[in-house]
């Protein structure tokens, strides 16, 4: 039973609310973990590592998605629903080239620079910030591809925004997310 | 979601507050989404936790008030490999000390607290039909119950449970070969402990939001019960402090599995070197306690507002100085982000980055001051109910003052080199945060248990168990800080072989008999909650406190959704008590023509 009351809906719905919160304790994840990557460059025995150029492709994929989701989400507001499952599928295949550029990138850390898991340097906080970074995306993924199914053979027809309205919020976010850590690896790293 | 959820809860509800719906055994009790059903879950799986954590310190305590004696049922229960002879094993000794903190802090103090009253007080006192999400709210329970299964799992295991202490430092949590305890029980620690972030991140999410956008008509956020407020601040505390924890989890993880060495470096195990190098173990230490120290604070916030409210219904009193309340709860939870290396003082850190958080740390000193003094000037000239809730409400106030004195004493970095790792930290910690949170929790109990059961506990078990308690909370605790500051450290299986400490030989007796009786006072309570679901003494009455929050205007036994009709409109605080020749003004009755208000 969905008991979200209409009378009492303030400014911003609930759901939206929890999304922002949310958000916030996933920065403090990622922050926690490249505190710690400070605090450990700061240490003896540190090793550097080259952000491969893939990620630059990543960086590509993951920007373009964020203007189809916004697009797309435009789209359903004006209940031009071709465009907007266009849109959402396009959105959902840069989703996934994300992934696998980050799949990429982390095959050639590991084949060409030879960085695996003995040490505690860049390369092994590389792997598991932008790998948590990738699960997330995957969690969105997940949900463009719930909304894209639902969007071609749901059967009964959705008017309410918010469920695209939250997906848009957190892709932006998870895009945001990335070039953060990109510039943080490029700068810091 | 529904188009409309108003016209469908009118459909739902009957005027006499029952659903009409047909829902299953599995629907309504198990994988219930409705939010009084769903904090019964959490206190009732966290009352477990408690018996099974509060018997493991009775365990430790058979060591050591009588170290290296015989009590041969140990082995009949355990076994010879955990008990030979009757007596506690070290590897033993060490696991029950790192469950009985885990489950304490964690499944008890944390879930079982914030998960019941939150759950239970937030749309109740805010005047909202469920929380935001009542799915995710759903979710969260039954992931703390994933997390409480994979930790009870591993009680049960060939290598036994985690065993470096509650705070997992390593090397010992990072190595499976640097002790029995860091094996195979380790990993399940870890992986509960990572469900149980998840679970506590969705409901402190729900939490939140639901405070700030499902507010019935009339309720501004001054207007808020304390209650309501304490268990908001928690929430947000929880959620931009556990995910960082989970940071530090995650490289521990990492570490013990997959080779990696974020917190190892120059290790020896059995005459072996390590491979592991250049990592840091004060690493950890720092992740920990960004989360670790916070998480005082989330353990003895939601207690603080039950406090405030079941002080001022039982004085008959407005409490005083609600502002400075929620101020105070404010400042306590920006402070307690600031302060997490005050655990780390004796660590090699610089002397001067240690003043700063020994100046941060003082500070916490001045809101847990000002909400000590509102707590006794409410008090102060009241017309006192003494019910056990307030009783318990009373006590938990004593032990804050005594645990929270001391705090000043191990906040300052050059006492806590003597202070360090002794029992003196043990006695603090217990008293300001333990006890005194059991308190708090035991009196929201007392006070709600009429609303989550339409019921009553009976009164004269809960004067029994609250002065028993009380007696022998100080009992044990207050000996310890006479320990502590003669040098005698916390942690160790056995401090006979120190001639220094035989003088508390028999000291350590005595707390070790008062805790079994403590204890054995704590399963009466228990006794008295079974029995008082089914055969306690029914309410009658919809306002049986004379309260003037807004759970009590919704019927005795209220179904999903709370209040049968409309939700009532709230034209008032929730403090107007002997107000203009009134005993109680609720917070539904509009404000008279000459009235004056205070929000």
């Amino acid at each position: 039973m969905d008991i979200v009351s209409t009378q009492q809906r303030k400014k911003i719905h609930p759901h939206k609310f929890t999304l922002w919160v949310a958000i916030a304790s996933m920065i403090m994840m990622f922050a926690g973990m490249t505190s710690a990557y400070v605090v450990k460059s700061n240490q003896a025995g540190w090793q550097e590592v080259v952000v491969p150029k893939i990620f630059w492709g990543s960086t590509v994929a993951i920007v373009a998605s964020s203007l189809t989701i916004q697009m797309a989400l435009r789209s359903f507001k004006q209940r031009a629903m071709s465009p907007y499952r266009l849109l959402l599928a396009i959105t959902l295949i840069l989703g996934i080239l994300f992934i696998v550029f980050q799949w990429m990138g982390f095959f050639q850390l590991w084949e060409q620079q030879k960085v695996t898991l003995r040490g505690s340097g860049a390369g092994q906080f590389l792997y598991i910030i932008f790998g948590l970074h990738a699960l997330h995306v995957l969690g969105g993924v997940i949900a463009l591809l719930v909304m894209l199914m639902k969007a071609f053979f749901g059967k009964t027809k959705q008017y309410t925004a918010v469920p695209v309205e939250l997906i848009t919020t957190y892709w932006h976010f998870v895009d945001a997310l990335w070039i953060y850590l990109m510039l943080f690896f490029l700068w810091v790293g | 979601m529904h188009a409309n959820p108003e016209a469908i809860m009118a459909h739902e509800v009957q005027h006499d507050g029952h659903h009409v719906h047909h829902q299953s055994f599995i629907t309504k009790y198990i994988f219930s989404q409705d939010h009084k059903t769903i904090g019964k879950q959490f206190l009732i799986t966290g009352m477990i936790w408690a018996i099974i954590g509060g018997l493991f310190s009775v365990l430790f305590r058979l060591q050591l008030g009588f170290p290296g004696e015989s009590f041969p049922i140990l082995e009949t229960v355990f076994g010879k490999t955990w008990a030979p002879g009757g007596t506690i094993k070290p590897e033993f000794y060490y696991a029950l000390i790192t469950m009985h903190g885990t489950i304490l802090v964690f499944f008890v103090l944390t879930a079982g607290l914030s998960g019941t009253f939150a759950n239970l007080l937030i749309p109740l006192q805010i005047g909202a039909r469920d929380m935001a999400s009542p799915f995710l709210n759903m979710l969260s329970y039954w992931f703390f119950f994933l997390a409480s299964v994979v930790m009870m799992s591993s009680l049960f295991i060939q290598t036994g449970p985690a065993a470096g202490g509650w705070t997992v430092y390593p090397p010992l949590s990072a190595l499976h070969d640097a002790s029995i305890g860091s094996e195979l029980g380790m990993d399940l620690w870890i992986v509960s402990i990572a469900l149980f972030v998840v679970s506590t991140l969705m409901g402190g999410l729900n939490y939140i939001s639901t405070v700030l956008n499902m507010r019935t008509k009339g309720m501004s956020m001054t207007r808020l019960p304390l209650t309501v407020w304490a268990v908001f601040f928690t929430a947000m505390i929880g959620v931009l402090s556990f995910p960082v924890l989970l940071s530090g989890l995650i490289l521990l993880f990492f570490d013990r599995n997959l080779g990696t060495s974020f917190y190892l470096s120059d290790i020896v195990v059995n005459g072996q070197i390590m491979p592991n190098e250049g990592g840091s173990a004060i690493l950890f230490q720092h992740l920990f306690w960004f989360l670790g120290h916070p998480e005082v604070y989330i353990v003895i916030l939601p207690t603080m507002g039950i406090v405030s409210e079941v002080i001022s219904v039982n004085s008959r009193k407005p409490i005083f100085g609600y502002m400075a309340m929620i101020g105070s709860l404010f400042a306590i939870t920006t402070l307690s982000f600031l302060v997490w290396a005050h655990h780390m003082f004796v660590t090699g850190m610089n002397p001067l980055l240690g003043s700063f958080f020994v100046l941060l740390t003082l500070l916490i000193a001045v809101p847990s001051a000002i909400k000590t003094f509102n707590w006794l000037t409410t008090l102060w000239r009241g017309n006192i109910r003494f019910t056990p809730a307030m009783l318990f409400a009373i006590g938990f106030v004593s032990l804050f003052i005594s645990g929270g004195l001391t705090g000043i004493y191990v906040g300052n970095s050059t006492l806590d080199i003597q202070l360090h790792d002794t029992m003196f930290v043990i006695a603090h910690f217990h008293l300001v945060m333990g006890v005194a949170a059991f308190f708090g929790m035991f009196s929201g109990i007392y006070h709600w248990f009429p609303k989550m059961f339409g019921r009553y506990l009976n009164p004269t078990l809960g004067y029994i168990h609250f002065w028993v308690t009380l007696v022998g909370a100080y009992l044990i605790f207050w000996p310890m800080h006479y320990e502590g500051l003669a040098g005698m450290p916390r942690r160790y299986l056995d401090k006979s072989p120190w001639v220094s400490f035989n003088q508390f030989g028999e000291l350590d007796r005595m707390i070790s008999i008062v805790a079994i009786i403590v204890f054995a006072m704590q399963l009466m309570f228990v006794f008295n909650f079974i029995y008082s679901i089914f055969k306690g003494r029914k309410v009658t009455t919809q306002n049986p406190w004379k309260a003037n929050t807004l759970e009590w205007t919704t019927p005795i036994r209220p179904g999903h959704g709370n209040w049968p009709g409309e939700i009532p409109e709230v034209h008032r605080w929730a403090y107007d008590y002997s107000k203009d020749g009134r005993d109680f003004i609720p917070q539904t009755e509009p404000v008279g023509a000459n009235e004056k208000i205070e929000h």
